[in-house]
C-alpha cells in the first residue's frame, strides 16, 4: 500500500475530526466482533452459549471443543474430527500452489518477452477465465474426472486448482515482467544465453516480490474453495471449507456452537496466517487482480 | 562443417520454437477446461440431458421452461435484491472509510488490516459466523434480551422475507474493507496541487470532495463496480453456509439453483441453461471492462 507523502489538503476541525475517529472505530469494531465472538465462544461449555450471552467473555474456560472439532466431532457419518481434512487441504493446496505458479511465470515471461501474433489475445482469453461462474464448468468437469478416474481424489482437484489457478498467476507474473526491463533480454540472448538460461539467471532473481503475492493469493483462494471441493470430493478427500459446512449444517444431534466455532477457526487458521504475516503481499494481490495497471 | 551448421541452424530453430512450446500446455488446458468445456455446457442447454448428459437437441425448451419456474424467478429476484444492496452498501462503506482514512488519522496502520482481514477468510467461515451471530436463539437477539431489552427482535434470517437481507450484511462484512483498500488507492493516486488551488480559491471540503476528488476516482468506482457484480452473481458459498438457500427457498440465487438442478433433481439441461445465463451476464460486465483494460495498457 502506497503511504501519503504528501500534505493533505484538507483541514478538518475538531469536532469533525472526533466523528471521523468515532466512525472509523465503530466499523473495526463491526469487522472485529464476529471473530471475537466465534474466539470467545470456542472456549465456552455448550450451556453457556444457550443460556445466551455470546458476548460475555467464557466463565468456565475450556479447550474441549476445539478437541473435539480437530479430532472426535462428527464430520458426515465418521467421527474424525476435522483433522484428516486439515491434512487433505494441505495436499491439496501445496501441489497447486507449486504448479500454478511455475506455469504462471513461465506464461508471463513467454508473453511478455517472446512476443508473437495473437499473445495479446491468449492472453485476453486467459483473463477472462479467471472470472467466469465455475458453474459453466461443473457438468463437464465432472464428466473428464470420472473418465481420467480421479473424481473424488485430492488429484482431481490438484488439476483442478491448477487449471482455474493460471488465470489470476499469469496475470501477475505477466503485469509484473512488462515492467522488466527488455534490453537486458536482448542484451542476454546477444551473450548467447539461452530461453531458459535469460529465465532462471536474469527475470527469477528478480521476480521475489511477485512469487510472494503470487503463492498467496493462490493458496488463499485454493485454501478457501468451496464450489470444486463440494463437487468432486465431498466424501473421504473433501477439503477443509467441505468438513466445515458438513460440520455445521449436520441436521442430527444437538448442535454444538462451541465447536462449529472451534472448527471455523481452524478453518480460517491458515489463510489469516498468512495474511498476518505478509498482509501486504495479499492487498498487493488483491489490487492486481482488480484495478490492473 | 556442415553437421556444425546443422546443429547450429537447430539450435536456433529451437530457441524459437521453445517459447511456444512453454505456453502450449497451459493454453491446451485454457482451450480445454474453459472454453471447450463452456462450448460443451452451452451445447446441453439445448439438450434433453436430465441425470447424465444426452445428446437429444431440444432447442430452446430448456430456456423457456428455466423462465417459466418460480424456483429461478426467486433466484433471480434475490440476485436482483442481494447484487444492488450488496454494490451499494459496500462502495458507500468502502468510500467512507477510505475518505475518512485518508485525513491523517493516526493508527491507520493499525485499521486498515482489521478492515480487510475479513477478505482472507473462506465464505465458510464467514457463513458460520453471522449464522450464529443471527440467530435468534444464541446470537444478537438472545443477547440483547439477557440485557435487559426483553422486546428485542432480531430474527432476520428466520424471516422468509427478510432473510436475503442477512446474506447482504455478511457479504458486506467480507468485502467492504477490499473496497476501501481500492478506493484508498485511488485517493493516495490525486494530485494534491489541484486541491490546494481549488482550496485558495475558497472550496469548502465538501465542495473539494464532491467536485474534485470524487469525479476523479472513477476509475476505482468502475473497478468495484465490476469486481462486486462478478462476485455476487458468483455467490454460493456464502449462501450454503449461512441459510442453505432457506428459509423456503427464500436465499436461493442462481449459482445454488444451478447446483441443485444440476445435481441434485436431475435436470442437467435445466442446470446448464442456468448457467449459460449466468456466464452471459458476468460476461456482459467483464469483457468490455477487460478490452478496454488490456488496449490501454498497449
Amino acid at each position: 500500500m502506497s503511504v501519503a507523502t504528501q500534505d493533505t489538503a484538507i483541514r478538518t476541525g475538531r469536532v469533525t475530526r472526533t466523528f471521523i475517529y468515532v466512525f472509523l472505530l465503530v466499523f473495526a469494531l463491526f469487522y472485529l466482533l464476529p471473530f471475537l465472538v466465534m474466539v470467545l465462544n470456542s472456549l465456552k461449555p455448550l450451556e453457556e452459549i444457550t443460556s445466551g450471552n455470546m458476548i460475555a467473555l467464557p466463565q468456565d474456560w475450556t479447550i474441549a471443543p476445539w478437541l473435539s472439532a480437530w479430532s472426535t466431532a462428527q464430520i458426515g457419518v465418521e467421527p474424525t474430527g476435522l483433522r484428516p481434512y486439515f491434512w487433505n487441504s494441505i495436499k491439496m493446496v501445496v501441489p497447486a500452489v507449486a504448479i500454478s505458479t511455475v506455469l504462471g511465470a513461465l506464461n508471463g515471461y513467454v508473453l511478455t518477452k517472446w512476443r508473437f501474433r495473437f499473445d495479446t489475445i491468449l492472453f485476453g482469453l486467459m483473463l477472462f477465465a479467471c472470472f467466469i461462474p465455475f458453474q459453466i464448468v461443473l457438468i463437464p468437469m465432472a464428466r473428464i474426472l470420472g473418465e481420467l478416474g480421479i473424481a473424488g481424489t485430492t488429484t482431481g482437484l490438484i488439476l483442478v486448482h491448477v487449471v482455474y489457478g493460471l488465470g489470476f498467476s499469469t496475470l501477475y507474473f505477466r503485469n509484473y515482467y512488462a515492467a522488466f526491463p527488455t534490453e537486458l533480454v536482448r542484451a542476454a540472448q546477444i551473450d548467447g544465453a539461452g530461453f531458459f538460461q535469460i529465465f532462471w539467471r536474469i527475470l527469477l532473481p528478480s521476480s521475489g516480490p511477485i512469487i510472494v503475492v503470487c503463492v498467496i493469493w493462490q493458496f488463499t483462494n485454493i485454501w478457501n474453495d468451496f464450489l470444486f471441493g463440494a463437487s468432486f470430493a465431498s466424501g473421504g478427500a473433501a477439503p477443509m471449507t467441505v468438513a466445515l459446512n458438513n460440520l455445521v449444517n449436520s441436521s442430527t444431534g444437538v448442535a454444538e456452537y462451541n465447536v462449529h466455532f472451534a472448527g471455523a477457526i481452524m478453518a480460517a487458521g491458515p489463510t489469516l496466517l498468512v495474511y498476518i504475516v505478509a498482509g501486504r503481499y495479499f492487498v498487493r494481490g488483491l489490487m492486481a487482480g482488480s484495478v490492473k495497471g | 562443417m556442415a553437421a556444425a551448421d546443422t546443429r547450429a541452424d537447430f539450435r536456433t530453430r529451437m530457441q524459437n520454437w521453445l517459447p511456444k512450446i512453454v505456453l502450449a500446455p497451459s493454453v491446451t488446458l485454457m482451450l480445454i477446461f474453459v472454453y471447450g468445456f463452456i462450448f460443451y455446457t452451452i451445447y446441453l442447454s439445448f439438450t434433453g440431458s436430465r441425470m447424465l448428459p444426452s445428446y437429444d437437441w431440444v432447442g430452446l425448451r430448456n430456456y423457456e421452461n428455466l423462465f417459466r419456474l418460480s424456483h429461478w424467478e426467486i433466484a433471480i429476484t434475490n440476485l436482483g435484491i442481494f447484487a444492488s444492496l450488496y454494490i451499494i452498501i459496500c462502495t458507500l462503506i468502502g468510500l467512507s472509510l477510505a475518505i475518512f482514512l485518508d485525513q491523517k488519522i493516526r493508527g491507520e496502520g493499525f485499521l486498515r488490516p482489521i478492515y480487510l482481514y475479513p477478505m482472507a477468510l473462506s465464505f465458510i467461515v464467514t457463513g458460520t459466523a453471522w449464522k450464529w451471530l443471527l440467530d435468534p436463539g444464541i446470537g444478537i437477539e438472545a443477547t440483547m434480551q439477557t440485557w435487559g431489552f426483553t422486546e428485542f427482535t432480531f430474527n432476520w434470517i428466520k424471516d422468509r422475507d427478510m432473510a436475503i437481507y442477512t446474506i447482504v450484511i455478511a457479504a458486506v462484512w467480507q468485502t467492504s474493507g477490499f473496497v476501501m483498500a481500492m478506493f484508498l488507492a485511488g485517493l493516495r493516486g490525486i494530485d494534491n496541487e489541484i486541491l490546494k488551488a481549488a482550496q485558495m480559491d475558497g472550496a469548502s471540503n465538501w465542495s473539494l470532495y464532491r467536485r474534485i476528488i470524487i469525479p476523479q476516482l472513477r476509475p476505482a468506482f468502475l473497478s468495484a463496480f465490476v469486481i462486486l457484480s462478478h462476485l455476487a452473481i458468483k455467490s454460493y458459498d456464502l449462501v450454503i453456509a449461512m441459510t442453505d438457500g432457506g428459509p423456503g427457498r427464500a436465499t436461493e440465487l442462481p449459482a445454488t439453483f444451478m447446483y441443485s438442478y444440476t445435481f441434485t433433481r436431475n435436470q442437467m439441461g435445466i442446470g446448464a441453461s442456468s448457467a449459460v445465463i449466468m456466464l452471459m451476464t458476468i460476461a456482459a460486465i467483464m469483457i468490455p471492462y477487460l478490452y478496454a483494460e488490456l488496449r490501454e495498457k498497449k
